[in-house]
């Protein structure tokens, strides 16, 4: 954007998406509001977005007049004030309370953004959602308007194919070679579908893209829809997401104002919409067949493929399915050419990803890199290493359908084929990092929980296995595992991957066998000596508490739900571990952290 | 705006048909259009009635087993009442490994309930959700419309006490960011 859009001396942008919210910037939008009018700042207040800064949210940026801007974060209401009067009033940053500047782009925290390439979350966090000006002011649409007046289908897709983009929706098959698929099947009905279920607990860039820059995903989706020949496009977006949901309907709104939704787009013959379907609640609704099941208002079961979807979708009609990362990506490749996009990432896997950084590391949030990055730069070098000053033990990737790899692998390059050869997936993108603290055995039985709460019923080995999986596992962390265990747990994770009906129960078992791989000892550990050495499962711990540090000020007695912990006022406390329930409600109130598992 | 209408006549009685009626009507014939259907009615009543149910089936018609089946495969319908304001605590991988059984626990503490129940005042419900797609901040809370982000089990007390008047007088938000 050149200069700051208007003429106001400043433009004051709040990050407003789900994790900003979520951190208070309700209240900091009040007190802007009220600031600015009460001030009388010559001030023009917007908001944004997710710029994916989540570890510093609250997160306000300003503006100057020459487009220059400064990024603070964790600003509270009280804070306002104060950031209002010193930068805006006086024109004095407050370095303090700094992310990054534009001129300095390493400040304090700024290596998080310095070392990421945007194309997906390009406008994220940079316009207001909320305005379609704003995105056509970036030159948003140029793309679709471009392909719908002068390009053909084919060229279009000849485009797509070109970039060598691969479905960020997990499979990561050639969107290129899926949309010549759906275009040669034969038919006039065709339907096109954007994944927006985001399923994978631990992943939110489809969130963040809705939130952030719905009309991209949008202009994405009229590209694939005169690339293929589909008339009609649907979104199916989770419930979960009330704020992506509600951007969308202004979105489409804004685009049947405009003419870029509706009947003759751009004043070409082409005609297109857009429908939202909101999802009730059920993870196999990710996987395409359910989807278009759950779209014809039937309950969301997986079908067996062929046939596929680009010959007999959506009410038996050729239709064409593809996340939203993916669309989102395909303005920027036709605007941009195919061979700028293929430039980027490694030979098998082009382009950029986004990934989700959560879980234990120190900057929160979302990292989209070029293909080919180590693990090692996203997770230290963006996510800025471990919290805490904990060490590193593994990182999941791919959800409950993907694996944990432990520090030895952290110079696997992010590479579709690569990550799948080190034992995990790189899915939809997730990466929750685990440190000593985390459990792999327990980890392995939460997402084996997940899938068995999820699984949809239809098919046996998926309903039952990932069942007795399930036991055998919630029994190690009980501390009542066999030595026999681990074997059996290897048997059955070969048959459910064998005979699963879909992907849900084929890649089920894969927590339980990378974590097996890299983890073992724990396994043993839990099975043979009783023992998780990360201090989680209740069952094989102890509590009490270090003698050293406890300065007796009975926080921890308080709360003990089973008066386990007794001791004189300002004198040490002991635990009874005969009495104690571990249930570690102590654990969080300790002041001085004097409490231990083991 | 976060909050809008807390006012304590939330939902519609299941014996008051007019806004089934309203629903049924804008999606009249509709394809496909028996899980919005069910999620406006949802959003009306506050819960699936059997009664509901069976009216849906009836003016749209579909068989009763076909709207019970939907029903009861969406993690989102709920065939029993709730309370003024559901609280949903994310077990999301993120939110599980950032504590999120201590956050429920504490919840439950608190209100002196367990997953799945509603306080005998009807104010809250308790239940349990996958990611909220809010994972950086872990772990994550709802409270009716409001999402509570990095919390501890020491902050639930706050968070709850914040809706804890009486019906629709919920406490403005306060500076309650860390
Ligand atoms: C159980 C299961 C859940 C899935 N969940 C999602 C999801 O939440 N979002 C998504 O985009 N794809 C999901 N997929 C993959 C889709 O079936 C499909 O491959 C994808 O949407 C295609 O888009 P793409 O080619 O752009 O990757 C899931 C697959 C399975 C088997
Ligand atoms: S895991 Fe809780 S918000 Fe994602």
């Amino acid at each position: 954007m050149s200069g700051n859009g208007n003429g106001h001396a400043y433009k004051v942008v709040l990050g407003y998406g789900t994790c900003g919210i979520a951190a208070g910037a309700t209240a900091v939008k009040e007190a802007l509001e009220q600031e600015v009018e009460s001030g009388g700042y010559d001030v023009d207040l917007d908001i944004a977005g997710c710029m994916g800064l989540c570890f510093k949210e609250p997160v306000v940026e300003i503006f100057d007049r020459d487009g220059c801007s400064v990024v603070y974060g964790d600003i509270t209401a009280k804070k306002v004030p104060q950031l209002l009067e010193e930068h805006v009033g006086k024109g004095q940053v407050i370095e303090d309370w700094v992310v990054k500047k534009s001129e300095d782009p390493n400040a304090c925290d700024g290596d998080f953004l310095a070392n990421q390439l945007r194309v997906v979350l390009r406008n994220c966090g940079k316009i207001n959602p909320e305005s379609i000006e704003e995105y056509i002011e970036i030159g948003g649409y140029e793309a679709a308007r471009k392909a719908l007046t002068s390009m053909t289908p084919e060229e279009v897709i000849d485009e797509v194919s070109t970039s060598g983009i691969r479905g960020r929706g997990g499979a990561g098959f050639p969107t290129g070679t899926k949309w010549g698929f759906a275009r040669k099947s034969p038919g006039d009905e065709k339907y096109l579908i954007c994944n927006a279920d985001e399923g994978d607990p631990g992943a939110f860039m489809d969130r963040s893209v809705l939130e952030g820059d719905p009309h991209t995903v949008l202009e994405g989706m009229i590209l694939a829809g005169f690339a293929i020949g589909a008339r009609q496009g649907y979104i199916y977006c989770r419930a979960e997401y009330p704020l992506a949901l509600k951007r969308l309907d202004i979105a489409i709104e804004e685009c049947h104002q405009k003419g870029f939704l509706g009947e003759n787009i751009f004043g070409s013959d082409w005609s297109f919409d857009v429908k939202v379907k909101k999802g009730a609640g059920a993870f196999v609704c990710g996987e395409e067949t359910a989807m278009m099941a759950s779209i014809e208002g039937q309950r969301g079961m997986p079908k067996p493929r062929p046939p596929f979807p680009a010959n007999s979708g959506l009410w038996g009609k050729p239709t064409n399915i593809n996340n939203v990362e993916t669309f989102a990506a395909i303005p920027w490749i036709i605007a941009e050419g195919g061979e700028k996009y293929a430039d980027i990432g490694t030979e098998k896997s082009k382009g950029t990803k986004v990934f989700c950084l959560a879980g234990k590391v120190r900057r929160t949030g979302l990292a989209e890199v070029p293909m080919g990055y180590t693990l090692r730069q996203v997770i230290f070098d963006v996510g800025g290493g471990i919290a805490g000053g904990r060490e590193f033990k593994a990182v999941q990737m791919g959800g409950p359908s993907g694996g944990c790899l432990p520090a030895e692998k952290l110079d696997t390059q992010v590479d579709y084929d690569q990550i799948t050869a080190a034992g995990a997936i790189i899915g939809s993108g997730g990466m929750i990092v685990a440190d000593n603290r985390t459990c792999m055995v327990d980890l392995a039985r939460y997402f084996l929980s997940f899938t068995q709460d999820e699984s949809c019923g239809k098919c046996t080995p998926c309903r039952i296995g990932t069942k007795r999986m399930l036991e055998i596992l919630e029994r190690i962390c009980e501390g009542k595992g066999e030595p026999e265990d681990i074997e059996k747990l290897q048997i059955l994770a070969g048959d459910i991957k064998d005979a699963s009906l879909c992907a849900l129960g084929g890649t089920a078992p894969n927590p339980v066998l990378t974590t097996l791989r890299y983890f073992k000892d724990e396994y043993e550990d839990h099975i043979l000596n009783h023992k998780c050495a990360a201090g989680s499962c209740p069952a094989l711990i102890t509590l009490y508490i270090d003698a050293e540090t406890c300065t007796g000020c009975a926080a921890c007695v308080k709360v003990c739900p089973t008066d386990a912990i007794t001791g004189e006022k300002k004198e040490p406390h002991v635990i009874d571990a005969e009495a104690c329930i571990r249930c570690k409600m102590c654990l969080s109130r300790c002041p001085s952290e004097s409490i231990i598992a083991e | 705006m976060e909050h809008e209408c807390t006012c304590s006549t939330k939902f519609a009685d299941v014996d008051d048909l007019r806004p089934l009626e309203e629903i049924i009507e804008r999606y009249g014939s509709e394809k496909g259009a028996l899980i919005p259907l069910l999620q406006e009615a949802q959003d009306a009543y506050g819960y699936l009635d059997e009664k509901i149910m069976r009216e849906i089936a009836k003016r749209a018609g579909y068989q009763f087993s076909q709207v019970f089946g939907v029903a009861t495969f969406f993690a989102q319908f709920r065939l029993k009442p709730i309370g003024e304001y559901l609280i949903k605590v994310c077990h999301g991988t993120a939110c599980h490994v950032a504590g999120a059984t201590q956050i429920t626990d504490e919840v439950a503490n608190q209100l002196g309930i367990k997953e799945g129940e509603t306080t005998p005042d009807n104010k809250f419900t308790l239940e349990s959700v996958m990611c909220l797609g809010a994972c950086a901040l872990a772990p994550i809370m709802v409270v009716g419309d409001d999402t509570h982000g990095k919390l501890k089990p020491t902050s639930i007390k706050k968070v709850l006490k914040h809706y804890a008047g009486p019906s629709g007088s919920q406490a403005s938000e306060g500076d309650d960011a860390e």
